[in-house]
Parts: structure tokens; C-alpha cells; sequence
């Protein structure tokens, strides 16, 4: 077996130095009823690296990969370039094969690192400062909403109904045993948000009120209102930002007022996968910071006097506050935020203004193509790189239709909404750095062919 | 005749001298590094992206225009601030890393290769089931697996590390319950626990309570019996438990669970000590995520990501999150999301995550469970345990092993401080292992024994590397008796001395700031 | 002004229907260095021995606990910046929190420096 080092010849002298006879005596603690005589029937032995590749290749084959088809799809994964810089410095074994950074004397890589890793997300969202990263955006939202509830003292949040449908989903699994109220609603439509609602339902028992920015359908409004309101009332604002590519051409939430602003950070430098490991962003002020979620590293001093960094203020943790630890979060997401600092470091404010500019500009022609098709129809007055189109035929077997002509098309609403009838029309159509005229024009002929 | 014209000769100096400090910093192949932020600025960029058409902007009029402060370098200039950066970092890939309860074990190189195929890499979660068959079968091979392996009844695939697969566990009790109509307030936990266990109890709205140990290591039966009744909901077990032992009463911790009303969680983080040679489900275990980067070798990255499926009994796996895969009559794989529930899936507790899961950590799992087969992680758990044993007992007489005599030890072995010189402590040992090239065991943990030192080596070490590495720590551990003083300023031959961790929590400093540049330059 | 300790390591001085609570000497030196504490706000109920603030070293956290029952007045505002003081000054400028008392015989099964010190010294 390729990866196990030791012979029959050093398992005999081992066990000799240890005094057992066999194998088996150091499983004697195992009661013999579970003991297992041998490897598990019915499952296959070990293959060759050639034979396991050629497994996986196989089912590779299977799928149909954005790169290869003129690709629209987004609604919480996007697809733009990642620099072949990423892929191989995150590969390095220093990065990949280390561990948490406990030892911080070995570890500063990683700890330098995350350092600047904070930096770039607080200074991208606007916020005072920013965590090591969480799981991916979903969860960080709900650490979010959790965090609200201990600063605040209150258990009851107002969800935009521009919030992703999963995060949404998610918050509801938390509050259903947290006992946390959650006020939410479906989103309609139309060129506005929510807004609306949201100031009327903020009131001196909410705990923040939950926008996402641009929301679900792509749309972008002003946050500043919805947080002096909730400011006003004791609450606080959690802004929800699923395409970071869009803060090199929007305003960053923390500029409107925003308390707290987490994001999914897979669309800077981690892949599709299908939808994970990605990366879950997390900044608020700095008064906040010790009622923050996860891993935080920060600058000291040897005892040479150099600089250098470490973890610290671990005691919010569950490994040293156990029960009463902020959140119960361990690992975070250490390789994808590399992946996300060195395509940000690459791109600089340069580089990520012109992406963004180009990923509006792309989108603002396709908008204007697609709703050139008969029997489509925007709905946004204000995008980013994302919009929804109204269909004359429901959305979910259209995008069907769509793959068949080797377009992957956007994504329904119906999907994502399943119990919104009114919904059902709509099509989020994401297009980025990565979308050609081509891919445009492929996208409104199939269209046309499938609204016919 | 003819002269050396250009005067080389080879010398080879004076071998004494005190190095003199460098004008860089540097020492040699050790590079000092500034952050991207004293060296990178804002109108340096290391990509080239084309010029954007000339379009009417319609962002609402919520244009950013202050800078955003994001300082860029060129890509010769990334490539090499990462790489020296990179170079500060102790590796599995550079040696042993022996941290009990984290399983640095080899991740193989094969995993990433097929996680990168574009099959698996570019595929977008949301794109439709019918395009995305390969990934799915994928997802559903590896629950096979998992579900084999443990002899359990299902598998969520969600969780995206092992402490939210613990949360994962721990909603499906509480869903099991609310479906009885119970209100069980209370979860048990060792005392050893890890420290994500209460946690996540206490995070899904549980009070915690803890059972005591007994003197040799293992959860005092008569204890927990004593504490079960109708407020207990169930109690979370590390099996193998932290203090590297098999739990002999499990079954019986099970079946006394059980009959009080309650559900026994298992923290598989130890799993990989007993792949092959023990099968959670027959050991009445209800719930038991598995670390895909521990047991099956998925890389740990510095932090993450990790990936925590959960293996259910048939008890809770009715109650497991959306979604899953299912393999349909038709040979089709469908992902069973919200709308297909209610038919499929009608008593999950919902949703915990956005989208499938960790598909990026379910390829490499994959890779590695197909590689070792079932025969070969039989072996895996086999030459962990031995490596672990070998370790103890070629320790136990220079470290105080609290559990020596309990029985032999599983893939981890315990040392705890007693028996340090006046002044010595456990951090000392480990600070001193950091300039022997290895990297320190799991310090301070579990909290049952002071001082504690958990040694892992994991069945990736060949018995040259743990002859090296035995040698190593008792040469530290024999200076820590004796009071060696150079001990307590190690490591000196790392890129950095001790570090002032106080300093950094009193006042923390977690963004870098302008300011300091100007500072510095007073 | 009398001074009383709890077998918890915190000491109480009382002035009348108002007292002065903070953590002994010993105690410091177990936690080693301080870098935060959390003091409770005026006007919060205290429990006798029931949690009323949080001392942090960089590897532990530690609750402290109300060695008598009571309404706080003040948590001490100069250990939000400085927590070290807690370390240099345990039993003077290190106090944690005032409070008044709800009922001064609960005083009664306290100790006092001497009973503390040897306490201490079977610890």
C-alpha cells in the first residue's frame, strides 16, 4: 500500500519493543462482539493510482463544466477567472499540509497570512476589522444573526426577502431550536426591494435586520436608511454579500452603516466545486470584536522584539470557553481564504475596479440582448453583474431546454423558491469577465427558440 | 607559467565567528517578509483584464469612489511574497507533525489531481441534476463508504467541517425528540471532551453537563447512569476518546442511553484508529461525524476547509438535513433539495448550509478510500495504533504517561508534565521539539491532565522517522528534568523566538493600519 | 471598613450597605497575565455565587462569582484599558465592581485574611 511506510519487518520489531504479541492485543480494549475479523465484505481492495484516476475520470466526464459551455449561472457561485498563480501557491505543501496555526514560531506563513487576509476583507466591506473566515456565507450569515442576538440582547431578526433562499433556509433550521424569532417574507418581482418592510417591521425588540447586497435578484439599493432606522431602535444592520466582486464598483456596506457584513468569498480566487469548500467572510466594527465568531489572528512581538502574529483573543472559543464560547466554529476555511487573498493581492484596487467594471459592462450588454428576446422581460432597474429576467414560460424546464443546446443558462427562481408560485417566471442570469458576445448571443438564440 | 588571473581560491574560513546581524534581515535562506501592504500599492496590478465596452452604468447610483485601500503587486512579486511566506511554515509534507486528536497524516498528491478535474472543479451547484450525474455519483459513493465503514444507517453529507457535523448530530436528536414530543433540556459530556462539544450543544440551545472520568481514563459509567432521567436528551462520546483509549463500556453507554430516553452522539474524530477494525453502529452509537481530513487524509490547509458527514442510525437518520442524493429506479442520481422533501425526505430538520456539501473535499476522500480499499484501511487503523503504542512505550519511562497502565493506547499516546524540573513546564517541551525540526504535539489537551502532551504520529511514519523523533523528545524531556535554562528561551532556530501572546490580547491589533508605517519611520 | 475573602479567591470589602469586590492576590498569580475583564453593568442583580464577571488570561477564561447578593453600582472603568492592573493591584486599584447589598448577613460565612491566608496555604 503506496502510502503506509512500514514493513512487516518493522511492524514484528515494534511489536516486540511494545511487548505484544500481535495486533490484536493492542484492540484487546475492544469488546469482542465488535471486534471485526477482517476487512469489511462487499466493499473493494486497494487500486493503483492509474486505476483510481481512471475511476474518477470517468464520472468526470459525466458533468457538463462551465468552462466548456457558454455559462451564466449565479445566484450565490460565480464563475470568473482565477489566476494560475492561485492554483499552484496554494498547492505548495507549506500551505497546503500545515495545520491551524497553534505553534505561531512555525507558522507565520500562514498566520502573515490571514493577517492580510483581514485586512483585505475589512477594507473591502468597509468594516473595522474581519475574522480568520468561516465555512462559506450561509453559515457566517447565521453567525451573524447569533452574534446580533448576544450583542444586542434580543432574539428577533428581520430577514430582507432579498436574502439567498438558502441562507434564509439555514437561519430557520438555527432559530427553530435557538427559539430566535426570524421575520421574513418572499420576494416579489419588481425593480424595488424590500425596503419598505423592512423599515416598518424594525422595532426596540429587534436584533438586526438582514440585507443582502445586491440581493437574490440581482438588485442594488442604498443600505443607509435601513440602518439609521434600525440604529435608532438598538438594532443592528447585517449586510449579506455573496458577490465581492462587486465592492471594486458599489459602495461597501460598512460606508452605509453596516454593523456587521459577512459574505461568500468564492467568487475571488476558490472555484465552483460544485458548490464547496468555499470561504465565509466576516467583518463588523471594532466594538464588536469580542462578541466575533472564529479564529482571529493579530500582531505582536517576539521576545526579540520582531514583529510577528499570532491567534488571539481565543478565550470567545469553544476550546477554551467550551459551553459559553461564541460559537462552536473550529476549523475555518484557512486554504480557500489564501486562494481569496492571493487573487485579491494579484488584482490590487487596480485590478479589481477594472474587473468589476468589466463584469458591469458585460452584464449591461447581455441585459440589454436578452431582454431584446421575445418573451423576456428585465426586471431590474439596477444590477451589478447579476440580473432577473421575466419569462413568458416558467423558468425551471426553459433552463432545461437551454442545457440541451449546450447553454447553461442562469438559474430559476423556481428552483430556488419552490413554494412561490409568482416566482416561477424568473430567471437570475449572472454574467462575468468570463461571458464572450458569443456566449451572449448563444444564450438569446437559445432563448428565443425555447420561449417560442 | 600562468596566474590565477582571477584570483578564486576556495576558502573555507574561519568556522568560529559570531554571525554578523545582515543588513536585510534575512539569514540566508531564511527571508524576512513585509506584508503586501508596505510593499504592494494601489495602482499595481498582477493580471491583465481587458477594457470594459463603454456601457451607461446602472448601478443605482451607488458608485464607490473612495479608495478601498487594496494594494496589488505584480505576479513575479506574488509568486515570491507568497512562497517566502510560505517557507515560515512547518508542513506535513516537511515531517512529522504529531498533533494528538488532529491526524496530520500524508495527503496524497493523487486527491488533488482528481479534485481538480474540470468535471468536478467547474460545476456549478445550481446547475441542473441532469448535467451534473458524475458529480452526484460521486457524493453517493463515498456515503456508500462511509455508511459501510460504520455500520450505520444513513449518511448527511452537508456539514462542512466536523464541529458543524457535530451541530448536524446534535439537531437531528432535537428534531427526534420534538417528534416524540419531548423536551429533554440536558446533553452529557465528558469531562475530556474537545472543547466543540459542549459547545455545540450549548450553540443548538442545550444546557451542558458534564460526567466525570475515571482514574484510568475512561467515562465513569456508574456516574452517567446515575445522571440519565427524562431531562437528558443524550450524551456526545469521543470514541476513541482524547486520552488515546477505547472506550470498553460503549455498548453499555449505549443500551443505558438508550433505555432512559435519551441518544448517544460519538465524536469520530478518533475514527481513523479504528477504520476497518470496529464499526461504530454495532457499538449502538445514534449519530458520529467523521473528519474527512483526519481519518481520510483530505488536507488540512492551514485552517480548513474540513468536511464533517455525519453517519446516522435508523432512529435519526429520518430527521437529517437537505439535501442528499438519492439514487433513483431510473440509475439517476437526484440531489433531494426544499421542494422534493415534503415527498422524499419529510421530517428533516432542514436546511444547514448553502448548496451539497464540501464536493472539493468528497473527491479527495474518494481518492483515498478507493486507493486504500477496504483491506488497506483496515491497515491504516492498524499502523496507526501500532505507531501510537510504540511511541508510549518508548516514552514512558523520561515522561509520566497517566494512563499507562489502562491498557494499551489507540492511534494517540498521553504524557503529562509531573516529574519537570521546578519551573518547566509543557510548553517548554514543546518549544524545544520546535528547534529539534519537529513539530509539537497536541499541548494542554485534553483538560483532565495537567500539563498534557498528546502525541499522534498517525500510520503515514516510517519507524526510522519515529526512531528520530523518539530520540528527539527524550533529549528535550531529559533537559526539562534537569532544568536545562536554554530550554525556557526556545525555540532559537525558528524563523521567530516566543512570542508575546499577551501583548497581542490586551491590545489587539487584527488589521494592518497606515499608521503604523508612520510610526515606524519616527 | 472590613475586608472578607471566598473560598472562590474574590475578596469583598464592606462599607456599610455597600461593598467593593475584586479578586485576591493568589488568585492573579494562577491566572498569570490578564488581558481582559469583563465587569458587569450598574444596575445588574447579583446571586451569591452566581457568575458576575469574566477574567481572561490569554488561555483561560474564569468566571467570578458574587460573594454576596446584590445590585451593582459601577464595574470599574480603568481595567477596560488597562486589565493588567488586575495583576499588579489585585486587592487596591484591580477591584472589579461595587454593589450594594441586599442582605449583610450573608457576610456571615466569609472569611477573613487570616482564615484566607490559610486556606491558601492548604491549597
Amino acid at each position: 500500500m503506496r502510502y503506509l511506510p512500514l514493513t512487516d519487518t518493522d511492524r514484528q520489531a515494534m511489536l516486540a519493543t511494545i511487548g505484544a504479541n500481535s495486533i490484536d492485543d493492542l484492540f484487546v480494549d475492544v469488546p469482542a462482539e465488535a471486534r471485526l475479523p477482517g476487512p469489511i465484505a462487499g466493499l473493494p481492495s486497494h487500486a493503483s493510482e492509474m486505476a483510481v484516476e481512471r475511476h474518477f475520470s470517468a464520472l468526470a466526464r459525466k458533468n457538463m463544466a462551465a468552462s466548456h459551455h457558454p455559462f451564466f449561472l449565479g445566484a450565490g457561485a460565480y464563475k470568473h477567472h482565477v489566476p494560475a498563480t492561485v492554483d499552484h501557491i496554494i498547492q505548495r505543501g507549506e500551505f497546503l499540509t500545515a495545520y491551524t496555526p497553534y505553534q505561531p514560531e512555525i507558522a507565520q506563513g500562514t498566520l502573515q497570512m490571514l493577517f492580510e487576509f483581514q485586512t483585505q476583507v475589512a477594507r473591502l466591506f468597509g468594516c473595522d476589522v474581519a475574522n480568520a473566515s468561516m465555512y462559506d456565507g450561509s453559515t457566517a450569515c447565521w453567525e451573524a444573526i447569533s452574534m446580533a442576538g448576544r450583542v444586542t440582547k434580543r432574539k428577533k431578526a428581520v430577514l430582507s426577502s432579498g436574502l439567498h433562499p438558502h441562507y434564509v433556509s439555514v437561519a430557520k433550521t438555527m432559530a427553530h431550536f435557538t427559539g430566535d424569532v426570524l421575520d421574513t417574507a418572499l420576494p416579489s418581482m419588481s425593480a424595488a426591494t424590500d425596503a419598505d418592510r423592512l423599515l416598518a417591521a424594525i422595532d426596540d425588540a429587534t436584533s438586526c435586520v438582514v440585507v443582502q447586497y445586491p440581493d437574490i435578484l440581482g438588485r442594488i439599493a442604498d443600505l443607509s436608511e435601513i440602518a439609521a432606522k434600525a440604529h435608532a431602535h438598538g438594532a443592528l444592520l447585517i449586510a449579506v454579500v455573496t458577490e465581492p466582486v462587486a465592492l471594486g464598483a458599489i459602495r461597501a456596506p460598512g460606508e452605509m452603516g453596516a454593523d456587521i457584513v459577512v459574505g461568500e468569498g468564492q467568487s475571488i480566487g476558490v472555484g465552483l466545486q460544485f458548490g464547496g469548500p468555499y470561504v465565509g467572510l466576516f467583518a463588523c466594527k471594532e466594538k464588536f470584536v469580542r462578541q466575533m465568531p472564529g479564529r482571529l489572528c493579530g500582531e505582536t512581538v517576539d521576545a526579540t522584539g520582531k514583529r510577528g502574529f499570532v491567534l488571539t483573543l481565543s478565550t470567545r472559543e469553544q476550546h477554551i470557553r467550551r459551553e459559553k464560547a461564541t460559537s462552536n466554529i473550529c476549523t475555518n476555511a484557512g486554504l480557500c481564504a489564501l486562494a481569496f487573498s492571493i487573487h485579491m493581492t494579484l488584482l490590487g484596487e487596480k485590478g479589481l475596479r477594472d474587473l468589476a467594471a468589466l463584469n458591469h459592462a458585460n452584464a449591461v450588454r447581455a441585459a440589454e440582448r436578452l431582454s431584446a428576446v421575445p418573451g423576456a422581460e428585465l426586471v431590474n432597474d439596477s444590477f451589478f453583474n447579476e440580473f432577473t429576467l421575466k419569462l413568458s414560460k416558467p423558468a425551471r424546464p426553459v433552463v432545461h431546454a437551454l442545457a440541451e443546446q449546450g447553454v447553461l443558462g442562469g438559474v430559476s427562481l423556481g428552483r430556488l423558491f419552490p413554494d412561490a408560485p409568482n416566482l416561477e417566471h424568473g430567471l437570475v442570469v449572472a454574467v462575468t469577465e468570463i461571458v464572450t458576445e458569443d456566449d451572449i448571443e448563444a444564450l438569446a438564440a437559445a432563448l428565443k427558440e425555447a420561449l417560442a | 607559467m600562468t596566474i590565477n588571473q582571477s584570483g578564486w581560491r576556495p576558502e573555507m574560513g574561519a568556522s568560529n565567528d559570531e554571525p554578523a546581524a545582515t543588513y536585510t534581515g534575512n539569514r540566508a535562506l531564511m527571508l524576512e517578509e513585509a506584508l503586501i501592504f508596505e510593499i504592494g500599492d494601489t495602482t499595481t496590478t498582477g493580471v491583465d483584464i481587458a477594457s470594459a465596452p463603454k456601457v451607461a452604468a446602472r448601478l443605482g447610483g451607488l458608485e464607490r469612489h473612495p479608495a478601498l485601500g487594496l494594494p496589488g503587486l505584480s505576479e513575479p512579486e506574488t509568486v515570491r511574497h507568497y512562497t517566502r511566506l510560505s517557507r515560515q511554515n512547518y508542513a506535513i509534507d516537511l515531517g512529522l507533525f504529531p498533533l494528538g486528536s488532529c491526524t496530520m497524516k500524508h495527503n496524497p498528491r493523487l486527491n488533488e489531481k482528481v479534485a481538480r478535474m474540470a468535471g468536478f472543479a467547474d460545476v456549478h451547484p445550481l446547475q441542473p441534476q441532469e448535467t451534473v450525474q458524475g458529480a452526484l455519483a460521486v457524493i453517493q459513493e463515498l456515503a456508500v463508504w462511509l455508511i459501510e465503514l460504520t455500520g450505520m444507517y444513513g449518511v448527511a453529507m452537508a456539514p462542512k467541517a466536523g464541529a458543524h457535523g457535530e451541530l448536524c448530530g446534535i439537531l437531528c436528536i432535537k428534531a427526534a425528540l420534538e417528534a416524540r414530543g419531548e423536551d429533554r433540556p440536558v446533553i452529557l459530556v465528558p469531562e475530556s471532551a474537545h472543547g466543540t462539544n459542549p459547545a455545540t450543544a450549548a450553540f443548538a440551545g442545550f444546557r451542558v453537563e458534564n460526567i466525570p472520568a475515571t482514574a484510568e481514563g475512561r467515562v465513569d459509567l456508574a456516574a452517567l447512569k446515575a445522571r440519565l432521567g427524562p431531562d437528558v436528551a443524550g450524551v456526545m462520546i469521543t470514541n476513541p476518546n482524547t486520552c488515546g483509549l477505547f472506550e470498553r463500556d460503549m455498548k453499555a453507554i449505549s443500551d443505558a442511553v438508550h433505555a432512559a430516553g435519551g441518544y448517544v452522539y460519538c465524536d469520530g474524530a478518533n475514527f481513523n484508529a479504528i477504520v476497518g477494525r470496529v464499526r461504530p453502529g454495532d457499538l449502538g452509537i445514534d449519530a458520529m461525524h467523521i473528519n474527512l481530513h483526519k481519518t481520510f487524509s483530505t488536507p488540512h490547509g492551514g485552517g480548513g476547509p474540513g468536511s464533517g458527514p455525519v453517519v446516522l442510525s435508523e432512529a435519526l437518520a429520518p430527521y437529517g438535513p437537505i439535501p442528499f442524493v438519492s439514487l433513483m429506479k431510473d440509475g439517476t442520481y437526484k440531489l433531494v433539495e426544499e421542494e422534493s422533501a415534503a415527498d422524499l425526505h419529510p421530517q428533516t430538520f432542514g436546511r444547514m448550509a448553502a448548496f451539497h456539501g464540501q464536493m472539493g473535499m468528497f473527491t479527495r476522500a474518494l481518492s483515498y478510500i478507493l486507493s486504500h480499499g477496504a483491506d488497506g484501511l483496515r491497515q491504516v487503523a492498524e499502523d496507526a495504533v501500532l505507531n501510537a503504542n510504540y511511541i508510549l512505550r518508548s516514552l514512558e519511562d523520561v515522561l509520566e504517561a497517566p494512563f499507562a497502565a489502562s491498557g494499551p493506547c489507540m492511534h494517540e499516546a498521553l504524557f503529562s508534565d509531573d516529574g519537570l524540573a521546578e519551573g518547566f513546564s509543557t510548553l517548554d517541551i514543546a518549544k524545544g521539539l520546535i528547534d529539534e525540526g519537529f513539530h509539537p504535539m497536541t499541548v494542554y489537551f485534553p483538560l483532565v491532565v495537567h500539563g498534557a502532551m498528546l502525541v499522534e504520529p498517525t500510520e503515514t511514519e516510517s519507524k526510522a522517522t519515529l526512531d528520530q523523533f523518539i530520540g528527539a523528545l527524550r533529549s528535550v524531556a531529559r533537559r526539562a528534568r534537569q532544568g536545562d535554562a536554554a530550554l525556557k528561551s526556545a525555540p532559537h532556530f525558528a524563523p521567530r523566538h516566543r512570542l508575546d501572546e499577551t501583548l497581542a490580547a490586551r491590545k489587539p491589533v487584527l488589521v494592518w493600519k497606515e499608521a503604523e508605517l508612520a510610526q515606524a519611520a519616527e | 471598613m472590613t475586608r472578607y475573602f471566598t473560598d472562590e479567591h474574590e475578596w469583598i470589602d464592606v462599607d456599610g450597605s455597600t461593598a467593593t469586590v475584586g479578586i485576591t492576590d493568589y488568585a492573579q498569580g494562577q491566572l498569570g497575565d490578564i488581558v481582559f475583564v469583563e465587569t458587569p453593568e450598574a444596575g445588574k442583580k447579583l446571586t451569591k455565587g452566581g457568575d458576575a464577571a469574566v477574567v481572561e488570561s490569554v488561555k483561560a477564561a474564569s468566571d467570578v462569582y458574587a460573594p454576596v447578593s446584590g445590585t451593582v453600582t459601577e464595574g470599574n472603568p480603568a481595567l477596560a484599558d488597562d486589565p493588567a492592573l488586575v495583576n499588579s493591584d489585585p486587592e487596591g486599584e484591580g477591584w472589579f465592581f461595587k454593589l450594594t447589598l441586599d442582605d449583610p448577613s450573608q457576610l456571615d460565612g466569609l472569611m477573613d485574611a487570616d482564615a484566607y491566608k490559610a486556606f491558601v496555604a492548604g491549597l
